[in-house]
This record gives structure tokens, C-alpha cells and sequence, in this order.
């Protein structure tokens, strides 16, 4: 055998080896992966440190998603525009310092709830009572969504829904009820919104509100002259709705700066949310769009805002952004941001992001996106997510749902979607020229997943072995301790689906610390006051949220796990309004008040 | 420089244009990292397999052409399918050969390949670039010129033709609307593969009315296969149809090699092709 023929044998063989190596990696990932055992893995208290009990219907919730019927022109694709609007938010409504749970649906006359946390484990429906309930009116639109803060520091948390239709601000009359209090918004009578932010911009003690819109303002879904409609584009879309920042007057109305302080997009807006990304002191906005780029809108002290998305890094690659969440995962005391995007095998794999920071206090915002490198980058087609440290080990865990339209048929609607996406705009942007999904599914029938933080910069998903093993089309993911233990529990809404309540159960051996702050010269929600702890040689932050993940807010509370620690250094408490309060050595296993220094 | 030459370095330059003005306007990449990373490895591939397998000069043109491809047409967030694709398209010229040719187009095979083996982690290009009509004319026009002087536009032209007729079959077949049965051919991922891929000269028929006949025989069979719902129905067409085409051109010129010899007393045989690009 000659040298060039022995050469070209051991060409053939690597050609093979390296054709079969992606077959070999699934192998090796699937082997290593969670496997469905068909319920709780009977060590996985043992094993992960907690567990997961859908407790929904025992704790007296049996809320039941249903999608609005929108303009019969759009009939022959109602599954895929129809597919928003079951989200989820936490508010203590009367102060009696029990997390309730505030939820929409968004058919025609059908009722939103807020499920009041009796205390005993159970949960009462209140929403009627109050008066917030019936917020799904023809003439008004379909809810989408609602966040919860204390606009005009009365002490109680206030209520801002956000609906393809009409923004509607109730006020908070003490816990007791509601009054409509829109006529301050300066918002257009019709909106098409899909995610909203309180956060003070300005640092004057006053939440602001960010609303970020989908589809245009003109364009009424229940109304429409023709059906165009849908984005010009898959990936570069301009067409979507205009988005709005209010800034609060303090007299209970706002004003709307967005188009004067440079936050005046016109993408299609699904997510938003606000940190101290560049800990320059002020809190900065990050926009999540669909059907194209991301925005990072950086605050110049509260006189306007710069747009740095691409120069950060991270708005170069248009994706499918659908949810942003703030998180220290690395115990960095830095924010490190995940935005969730499409991932179908073989058709489209946007993957999501886990954008780090590489930048120090003051400078330009730099990101890597090591979404891959932690192992959170393929999830489905992702909608809510949230960190979480579910099992009190100090280290932030992530909740993704997963989920788009799960049809009457197995066949996917894919080709279909696919063959219309890649079109010219005048194609794209038509709904008459998508084929009819006839019952079938876009990415159905997902699990959702929940990524434990090993601590060593790797996450591995656990989900179906502590617990979680619905297959739903997953929209809203919201965190709070519902039961005041000390843990962390989960709520998740899906489109057409019950809403689930997840009740965990964390290993004896976990220690936890947890803040509930009061603003004074801040605004009385305290959102935005960050908490940074000191414990084992690292610095732990989290902040107080007005509303982020995909059309959800999590408990005003502030937790952190503590693994076996049973103490921690200090705290430091960074108001909204610039000032700095230090809690030396506070005690574990304990929730503190803290108010504001007068 | 001779003209050849320069003529030679047209496709790389075409391609180095559209990419540099997509990535200008929409930002088309998904990375640097992931461009420099395909062209690295099939420029080395190309260049340490061409030496040691054939003793001939690297074609790095050839290479480069096929590293932008991969870049543009493999759309992944993790950086190994660059790396993969680039590295089994070259190698694929090299390990599956009949006769002294090589049968696939490099950049079909290796992202048929990313496709079917790794679809977990591998989607190809499928959206549009932007949403005016600006630079879809540009690049069909710039393109088009291109193979035009290259006297391989009527393998486009017939494609494109086909393609127009067999959507109106599937629209009527399947009842879906023709402009959505249209829609894939208005953007970038049809641009590239008609105007670069099903023209390569080294993986097509070398008569014209063969090539024709072949072109119009892919989208016959796309058709079929987008009647399986099949999303990349294009590639996989081509993967198909090319490499039987080859193979009967090169019987159907070694039959007819004798009869001409005897015919013309030349004793010439049809040379095969040793210099794949």
C-alpha cells in the first residue's frame, strides 16, 4: 500500500469519525441529562436539596388560562397571534405580610383573579371583590399582563395592567378595593402592550413606568381593515409597536417622556427589565424584542437614556428575545442578564443568552454571552424565565417554561412558519399569506426546565426529577415564599393551561436570609434598592423587582440562600435614592424589615 | 495577472460583497468568531489534504468561497458547527470520490450533513435580510452578472424558472396561498444556493442543456420534498439529484469516448476532473 493510499484511508476514517461525533455528543448529553422517570426522584431531596409539589388545586387555585378570539380575518392563524396574555405577578395587596398572587386571563368576559394567601396554605379569589376582576371587556381589550407598585407611596401597592386594548392604573384603596386612576397614564387610548417596568428613573422617590408594546397602537386585533398585520420581517422588524416611558409627576398622574429621554422603539417588545447594569448608581432598562434585535437603554442620570445594545455586545444577532431576568449567578455582586429565545432542532436554533458582564463599576457595559459555556443555552421554545435559588445553596437556580401552540394535532406547523418567515416583507407582514395551522402545533408539547447551579459555573436541568413534569404552553414564571418558610416557591401560567403553583420543599441541613425593604425618601416599594450580602468571601446582590421575566414580577422580598452557613458578614442596602445602609452580621433564617434611613 | 486569474477570484469576491454589505446593514453574522473560525478550517483542511492527498496546490479560493458559505448558511449559537461543516465539506471533496471527482458540492454536503447529524444544535439560514427589496435586487443582480460571465447563469435561470412553476404546482396541490409556496426564493438563503451552489462547476454537469435539465430535475425534487413539509428541501435536493447527474455524465462520456476516438482517429479520452474545488 502506498503512502497516498494509506493517507487517504486515514482521511476516510476521520471523515467518519467527525460525521459521527454530533451523533455521539447527543448520545453522551441525553445519557448525562435528567432522565423522565415518571414522577419525584425518591433521592432528590437528598440528591438536589428540594422538591416540587404542584399544589394548585389543593391550595384552592383553579384559575384556568383562556387566549383570546381576535378578528376572524386572522381565523386561518388565530393559535400563533392569539398565543399571549397568561401571566402572573406577586403583591401582598393589605400588607398582611402573606405573598397573594395576581393573574390574567384574556378571552372576552373572562374574569383575571387575585388569589388572596389566606395564610393556612390556601388561597382565596378576592378579585371580584375588589374590583379587578372583570378587566376583560370587548370594548376594552384582553389583559396581557399586570405589575404591581406604590406610585403615590400611600403604602399600598397599586395595580398597572397592560392589555392589547386599553392601559388601565387602579389604585390601591388600602387593600379594600380599587379605583380606576387611568385618566393620569398620558398613554394612547389603545395600546398593544405586552410587558410593563416600574422603576425609578429619576431618583425622585416616584416609580416610573416603562410599557413595551407588540403590535402597533393602531391596529386593534378585534377590528382589523385587512390582515396586515404581522412583522415585515423575522428578523429585522420595525413595524411593531411603539414603546412609552412615564414619568411620574407625583401628583398621581405621568407624563410621557419616552420619544424626549430616547426610549421610543418600535420593535416588538415581549420583555423588559431594569438593574444597575453599569452600578453607576442610576437604574438602566433592558428591552427584550422579538422578531429582532435587543435594547439596553443606559440611564444618564435620570436626563435621558443611550441606547448601547450593540456596542454592549449584546444586541448584534437578531433573535426572538422573549424574557429578560437580572440575576447574580455567579456571586459576583454583578448582574448577569438571561433573555430566552426560540430553539427547535433543525429548524431554528436562536438559543437563549445569559449575557455576562465584563465591564467594572462606571464603564461602558460589556457582555459575553456564556449562555452555552453554563450549559442554559437550549431550552425550547422559551418564554418566562426566572432565577431562583430553589434549593437555598447560595447559588441562583433558573426556572425556564417552555411552549408556543400546542394544536388539536401532533403535525407541526413549522414548514408552514418557516416557508412565510423567510419571505419578502409584503409576504411576511401579510396574515392572509400564512397558511392555515389547521389544528396543528408550533413547538407543543414542551417541558418546562428547571437549571441547578452547581456552583462551578455549570447548570444541569433537574426538573422532571424534583418534580415538574407539565407540558403546557408555558408563559409566566413568578418566585415568591408563599408559605413564609424561608424557600423559595414557584408560580408558573400557560397559555390555555391551569395555573401552576409550585410548593417547595428544601433540604433541613439550608440556611436562608431574607429582606423586606420600605423606601422613604425612595419610593415606598423600595424597587430598585438593591441588597448586596457578605458571607463565605463573596458578595451575593439582589434587587427589589417592578417586573421582569416574560410578563411577570416576583415577590418584593428580597431572599438568599445560605447552603449550610449559619452566618453572614453584613449587608449592604443601596436605595433607590442614592443612600447606602449597612446591616452588620444580621441574623440567618430570618426575614428583615428593613425601612429606609429619614 | 492573467485574465483567468482574475476571473477565478470572482466568486470570492462576490461573496466577499454580499457578505460585508449584509453583515453592513442587518449584521447577517452571528459572530467573528464563527466566520473566521469556518474559513480557518477550511483554508487549513483544504490546504494540508489537497498537498498530501494529490500532491497539487491548495485552491484557497475554492476554500474560502466554502468557509464564507458555511458562515453565512449555518446558523448556530454554539461555535463547533462552524468548525464541523468546514472541516467535512473539504474533506468531503477528498474522501468521496469517483474517478478523480469529486461528486458533492463541498458546502451541500457539509451542511446536509450538519442537518441530518446535528439538528439539535444546527439550523441553516432561513429568514430574510432585512425587509426592502433593495438588497435582494442587488445581490441577484450582482449575482447573476457574475455567473453570467462565468456562462453559468442558464443553471440559475432554469432553477429559478422551475422553482416559480413548481410552487404554483405545490399551491395547487396543497391549497396554500402561491405567494407563501413563492416565499422561500425571495431570500438569501435560495440567493446563495442558486447563485452559488448549483452552479459549481466542479459538481455539475458540464453540457449546458444537461445543466439545465439537472437544475429544473433539483427543483422537481424539492417539490417532492417540500411536499413531505421538509424545511430545507433545497439542500437535500441537491444532495440528492448532483451526485447521480455526475455519475451519468461521466459513464455516458467514457462510452462515448471510443466511438468518438474511432470516429476522429484521435484516441483522446474525456479527461477526468483532478482539480476539485
Amino acid at each position: 500500500m502506498n503512502r497516498q493510499r494509506i493517507l487517504r484511508v486515514f482521511a476516510t476514517i476521520v471523515f467518519i469519525a467527525l460525521l459521527a461525533a454530533p451523533v455521539a455528543m447527543r448520545y453522551a448529553e441525553d445519557a448525562a441529562g435528567d432522565a423522565d422517570i415518571g414522577g419525584v426522584a425518591p433521592d432528590a431531596l437528598v440528591r438536589y436539596g428540594f422538591v416540587l409539589e404542584d399544589v394548585a388545586e389543593a391550595a384552592g387555585v383553579d384559575f384556568v388560562h383562556k387566549a383570546p378570539v381576535l378578528d376572524s380575518k386572522l381565523e386561518p392563524i388565530m393559535p400563533v397571534v392569539a398565543a399571549y396574555g397568561a401571566a402572573v405577578s406577586i403583591v401582598d395587596v393589605d400588607r398582611d405580610g402573606w405573598n397573594d398572587l395576581y393573574v390574567t386571563t384574556s378571552a372576552a368576559g373572562a374574569q383575571n383573579a387575585l388569589y388572596r394567601n389566606v395564610g393556612d396554605g390556601t388561597f382565596e379569589d378576592v378579585a371580584p371583590a375588589l374590583g379587578i376582576a372583570d378587566l376583560n371587556r370587548e370594548a376594552d381589550g384582553a389583559s396581557m399582563g399586570a405589575v404591581w407598585g406604590d406610585y403615590d407611596n400611600d403604602g399600598y401597592e397599586d395595580l398597572f395592567l397592560y392589555r392589547w386594548g386599553r392601559p388601565e392604573l387602579l389604585h390601591n384603596d388600602g387593600g379594600t378595593g380599587f379605583t380606576r386612576a387611568s385618566a393620569g397614564l398620558d398613554l394612547p387610548d389603545w395600546i398593544n402592550a405586552n410587558t410593563a417596568v416600574w422603576f425609578d428613573y429619576d431618583a425622585d422617590g416616584w416609580l416610573d413606568l416603562f410599557v413595551g408594546c407588540f403590535y402597533r397602537a393602531d391596529v386593534n386585533l378585534w377590528d382589523l381593515p385587512d390582515t396586515k398585520v404581522m412583522p415585515e420581517s423575522f428578523e429585522y422588524a420595525r413595524n411593531g409597536g411603539r414603546n412609552y416611558l412615564l414619568r411620574n409627576r407625583g401628583d398621581g398622574t405621568f407624563e410621557e417622556v419616552g420619544l424626549a429621554m430616547g426610549i421610543a422603539s418600535d420593535r416588538w417588545t415581549l420583555a423588559a427589565a431594569a438593574a444597575d447594569v453599569d452600578r453607576d448608581g442610576d437604574t438602566d432598562l433592558f428591552v427584550a424584542n422579538d422578531y429582532g434585535v435587543n435594547e439596553l437603554y443606559l440611564n444618564d442620570g435620570g436626563q435621558g437614556f443611550r441606547e448601547v445594545g450593540r456596542d454592549a455586545n449584546l444586541a448584534r444577532t437578531p433573535k426572538s428575545g422573549m424574557n429578560a431576568a437580572f440575576g447574580d449567578v455567579m456571586n459576583e455582586g454583578a448582574w448577569q442578564l438571561y433573555v430566552t429565545n426560540i430553539s427547535e432542532p433543525g429548524v431554528l436554533i436562536h438559543g437563549n443568552d445569559l449575557w455576562v458582564p465584563q465591564h467594572d463599576r462606571g464603564e461602558q457595559p460589556d457582555y459575553w454571552n456564556m449562555a452555552g459555556a453554563m450549559g442554559v443555552e437550549i431550552a425550547g421554545f422559551a418564554f418566562g424565565a426566572q432565577f431562583a435559588d430553589v434549593n437555598n445553596d447560595g447559588w441562583l437556580d433558573l426556572y425556564v417554561t417552555n411552549g408556543y401552540v400546542t394544536g388539536q394535532q401532533p403535525d407541526s406547523y413549522w414548514y408552514d412558519y418557516s416557508m412565510v418567515a423567510g419571505g419578502h416583507e409584503d409576504i411576511i407582514g401579510d396574515a392572509a399569506n400564512w397558511p392555515a395551522m389547521e389544528g396543528r402545533s408550533l413547538s407543543g408539547n414542551q417541558a418546562d426546565l428547571l437549571w441547578l447551579n452547581d456552583g462551578t459555573g455549570r447548570f444541569r436541568d433537574v426538573a422532571r426529577s424534583v418534580g415538574v413534569a407539565a407540558r403546557y404552553d408555558g408563559r409566566s414564571v413568578a418566585v415568591a415564599d408563599f408559605w413564609n418558610r424561608g424557600v423559595v416557591d414557584l408560580v408558573v401560567a400557560s397559555q390555555g393551561a391551569p395555573l401552576r403553583v409550585y410548593r417547595n420543599r428544601v433540604a433541613d441541613d439550608r440556611h436562608w436570609i431574607g429582606f423586606d425593604l420600605r423606601g422613604v425618601h425612595s419610593n415606598r416599594s423600595a424597587i430598585g434598592a438593591e441588597v448586596h450580602l457578605f458571607w463565605a468571601n463573596l458578595e451575593h446582590v439582589r434587587q427589589v423587582e417592578g417586573g421582569n421575566g416574560f410578563a411577570a414580577q416576583n415577590q418584593r422580598r428580597v431572599h438568599f440562600g445560605l447552603g449550610t452557613e449559619t452566618a453572614v458578614d453584613s449587608a449592604i442596602v443601596r436605595w433607590p435614592s442614592g443612600t447606602t445602609q449597612r446591616i452588620v452580621a444580621p441574623a440567618v433564617d430570618a426575614l428583615h424589615a428593613v425601612k429606609e434611613p429619614e | 495577472m492573467k485574465f483567468g486569474k482574475v476571473r477565478g477570484l470572482t466568486g470570492p469576491l462576490l461573496i466577499t460583497i454580499i457578505l460585508l454589505g449584509a453583515h453592513w446593514s442587518f449584521g447577517v453574522l452571528n459572530s467573528y468568531q464563527a466566520i473566521t473560525l469556518a474559513v480557518l478550517c477550511t483554508t487549513t483542511t483544504e490546504l494540508s489534504l489537497r498537498r498530501l492527498l494529490t500532491g497539487q496546490a491548495p485552491q484557497f479560493a475554492s476554500a474560502y468561497v466554502s468557509g464564507i458559505s458555511i458562515s453565512i448558511l449555518v446558523r448556530s449559537p454554539m461555535l463547533w458547527p462552524y468548525a464541523l461543516g468546514a472541516v467535512i465539506s473539504i474533506m468531503s471533496k477528498y474522501v468521496l470520490r469517483y474517478d478523480g471527482r469529486h461528486l458533492w458540492n463541498p458546502t451541500n454536503f457539509g451542511i446536509c450533513a450538519l442537518l441530518f447529524l446535528a439538528p439539535f444544535a444546527v439550523a441553516p439560514l432561513s429568514v430574510q435580510w432585512g425587509n426592502n427589496l433593495w438588497p435582494m435586487l442587488v445581490i441577484w443582480a450582482l449575482g447573476l452578472v457574475t455567473i453570467w460571465q462565468a456562462k453559468r447563469a442558464h443553471i440559475t435561470i432554469a432553477y429559478v424558472t422551475s422553482f416559480f412553476v413548481f410552487a404554483f404546482v405545490r399551491s395547487v396541490v396543497s391549497g396554500t396561498v402561491y405567494a407563501a409556496e413563492v416565499a422561500p426564493i425571495t431570500g438569501p438563503m435560495y440567493q446563495l444556493f442558486a447563485l452559488f451552489m448549483i452552479t459549481d462547476p466542479k459538481t455539475t454537469v458540464s453540457s449546458p442543456r444537461g445543466a439545465v435539465g439537472v437544475a429544473c430535475l433539483v427543483a422537481f425534487v424539492e417539490m417532492w420534498l417540500r411536499f413531505a413539509e421538509i424545511i430545507y428541501a433545497p439542500f437535500y435536493a441537491l444532495f440528492l439529484v448532483g451526485p447521480p447527474a455526475l455519475l451519468i455524465e461521466m459513464w455516458w462520456k467514457r462510452r462515448a469516448a471510443p466511438e468518438r476516438a474511432a470516429m476522429d482517429g484521435t484516441g483522446v479520452r474525456a479527461t477526468p476532473d483532478s482539480s476539485p474545488a
